[in-house]
């Protein structure tokens, strides 16, 4: 834990652009000892402080074994994430985490492990993907599905492609709109989760995107056979203090902050699509 | 219970001149602008004496008669909450050097003993309240420091109002624990109790004589009265799965046309914690503050997530802020969040009524 309520400095060390509107900033903290302290699991988010400006929960993206850097992969698209978004290597910003609760990485080890995103839905469960790809013996078969809304926004495409041709793995992706040289679906996701051919009761299913995606392929694979307690979601809500006092990440009962952002849909399934919650 | 324990009337500004000698600053009701606040007190004379408040959906008076207490009113808009949940307060300092490096330091909050005279059985059961949202865990440390300087006088209440209804709460009127003294206020004086060392401290410096059973049995007698005299009720202490199940209830939609969504009801309820945080620049402009200030879930910017607002009408910030209330507060704190105060009740510039809504939604019996 770097700090609860103050934040520490860190320092970007690397700026990676992945799209036009989305960037990873690999972040090292300033001071050394709180550095190699610095531990976390994937699914777990830090408050990133831009000086003068304000903070943000963004989610920890890379691998918790790499201790040399942390990641984090930020679209800009608000007040803090515009200008977080444009900082350079060597620009100064406060951290404060990890927060939450992550992936159920424990639980579906020995399993098959089915990843379903949606749009930068899949940034924070591509450390997932890598947690379990770099783990592979530890997993059984592992399906890999992401869709986005026109194929330009597709990120990390290289990345899917090298999944794909590892063994007992399998990639979906699908593009709502497809531009020119997308050799992969046009359409939703849940179109193709017939290709995965999961074996329901020994799936782990992980997934993040907007909460219609969610909705549709939690419907799926409930129709598939799969328990509740096998599917996890992550959630997203407005966070001001990530330590559940400021009372902004309330869903339902839940202080996404604290119990979440990954739940199981038996937790959570019932809350899914009520407008305004 | 210690003995002796009462205090005649024309002896009470013994208990000013004891808090100041045990080192405290006293706050106390005293009557601002038409209403009881919780202010800075000094004598007897600063107290609400001969007061009584009337209170009904949207309306808050005062009127004088020709009693002679000091507590024969129910309560203000505001009694603990600002005084441990600060309505704004600096958490933390940016720094930033020249070469761009950044430090940061916590805020150190500053306390002082203040003994709070005057304090409600509701208001009791909202700081327990407010106490584990911030100091369970991780304990925030300003509030943490200014609730350990708090010296508590409770004074069971005896005058409810009619929004009032912490009997169906269960939380008054009578103050039971989390004080460190109470009273009674009888028309000759008050009966005094200690549950603190520090309370002790302070009864040593009264000028107290032997309670008679009849007073004991008068005081208790009133307070009996005061539950009795409430018509307004919760249709239960745990409408936890009612509300969950009735997210798309008409009755929704229906106060929503009433509800101005203006947070005063937020602002006044003594169990409300939401609060924002945001940054500040200072003058010097190496430096930036980071600001935590009271936030209210009927607020837009409240539910507002990378350019969208989860919220957006009244309906959903109305419901959120019951189904919360009455709802969430059970898995997050093993009980309701609501004392039965009726602030926001009386505050409610349309009169919202919080037991109607309630009930209208469980589909029991209410008011």
């Amino acid at each position: 834990m770097i700090g609860t309520r103050v934040p520490a400095e860190a320092e970007v060390v690397e700026r990676v652009q992945e799209s036009p509107d989305i960037v990873t900033l690999r972040l090292r903290l300033c001071d050394p000892a709180l550095h190699q302290g610095f531990e976390f699991a994937p699914g777990q988010f830090n408050m990133l402080y831009l000086y003068g400006v304000g903070e943000v929960p963004i989610s920890i993206v890379s691998d918790p074994t790499d201790s040399h850097l942390f990641d984090h992969t930020i679209r800009a698209v608000g007040r803090v994430t515009r200008p977080l978004s444009a900082l350079h290597a060597g620009a100064r910003l406060g951290v404060r985490g990890p927060f939450g609760r992550g992936w159920p990485l424990e639980a579906a080890r020995g399993r098959d492990v089915l990843i379903a995103t949606g749009g930068i839905g899949c940034a924070p469960v591509v450390s997932v993907i890598h947690y379990v790809m770099r783990r592979r013996e530890q997993f059984g078969r592992v399906v890999i599905m992401q869709g986005v809304k026109h194929s330009s926004d597709m990120i990390w495409r290289s990345q899917y492609e090298a999944w794909a041709r590892e063994p007992d793995t399998q990639v979906l992706l699908a593009a709502d709109e497809a531009g020119p040289a997308w050799p992969w679906s046009v359409g939703q996701i849940t179109a193709l989760l017939g290709e995965a051919h999961l074996v329901a009761e020994r799936t782990t299913a992980m997934m993040c995107g907007p909460e219609g995606m969610m909705i549709a392929v939690l419907k799926e694979l409930r129709g598939r056979g799969m328990a509740d307690e096998d599917i996890w979601l992550t959630m997203e809500r407005s966070m001001k203090c990530a330590i559940g006092e400021c009372g902004h990440c309330q869903l339902g009962p839940h202080f996404l902050c604290r119990q979440g952002p990954v739940f199981d849909a038996a937790e959570i399934g019932h809350l899914l699509g009520v407008r305004g919650l | 219970m210690s003995s002796p324990a009462y205090l005649p009337r024309e002896s009470f500004g013994a208990l000013f001149d004891a808090l100041r000698a045990e080192g405290y600053r006293c706050i106390g009701p005293t009557v601002r602008e038409g209403a009881i606040v919780y202010e800075p007190i000094e004598a007897v004379d600063e107290l609400p004496r001969a007061v009584r408040d009337e209170q009904a959906p949207g309306r808050y008076r005062l009127t004088h008669d020709g009693h002679t207490r000091y507590f024969a009113w129910a309560n203000g808009p505001q009694a603990l909450k600002p005084r441990v949940f600060a309505p704004r307060e600096v958490l933390w300092r940016a720094r930033r050097g020249t070469d761009g490096a950044l430090g940061f330091e916590a805020a150190a909050p500053e306390a002082e003993p203040l003994a709070v005279l005057g304090v409600r059985a509701c208001d009791l059961a909202a700081l327990a309240l407010q106490d584990r949202h911030f100091l369970d865990g991780v304990a925030d440390p300003a509030y943490a420091a200014r609730r350990g300087q708090l010296f508590l006088i409770a004074v069971h209440c005896t005058h409810p109002a009619e929004t009032c209804f912490c009997a169906s709460t269960g939380d008054g009127p009578r103050a039971e624990t989390g004080f460190d003294m109470a009273l009674s206020e009888l028309d000759e004086g008050f009966l005094v109790e200690a549950a603190s060392a520090r309370a002790e401290a302070v009864m040593q410096r009264l000028p107290l004589t032997d309670a008679s059973d009849e007073q004991h049995r008068r005081a208790a007698d009133e307070v009996d009265a005061a539950a009795r005299a409430q018509h307004r009720a919760l249709p239960s202490r745990d409408l936890r799965g009612v509300l969950f199940d009735n997210l798309e209830h008409p009755r929704w939609q229906e106060v929503a046309a009433r509800c101005l969504s203006c947070g005063n009801c937020t602002s006044v309820c003594p169990t409300c914690f939401c609060n924002n945080q945001q940054e500040q620049g200072t003058l010097e402009l190496a430096a930036s503050e980071h600001v935590r200030e009271w936030d209210s879930c009927f607020s837009a910017q409240h539910s507002y997530i990378h350019g969208i607002v989860i919220r957006t009408d009244t309906r959903a910030r109305y419901r959120q802020w019951l189904t919360h209330k009455l709802g969430g507060w059970h898995d997050q704190f093993g009980r309701s969040g609501c004392v039965g105060c009726g602030r926001c009740i009386t505050w409610c510039p349309v009169g919202i009524d919080i037991t109607e809504e309630a009930a209208a939604i469980a589909g029991g019996e209410g008011r």
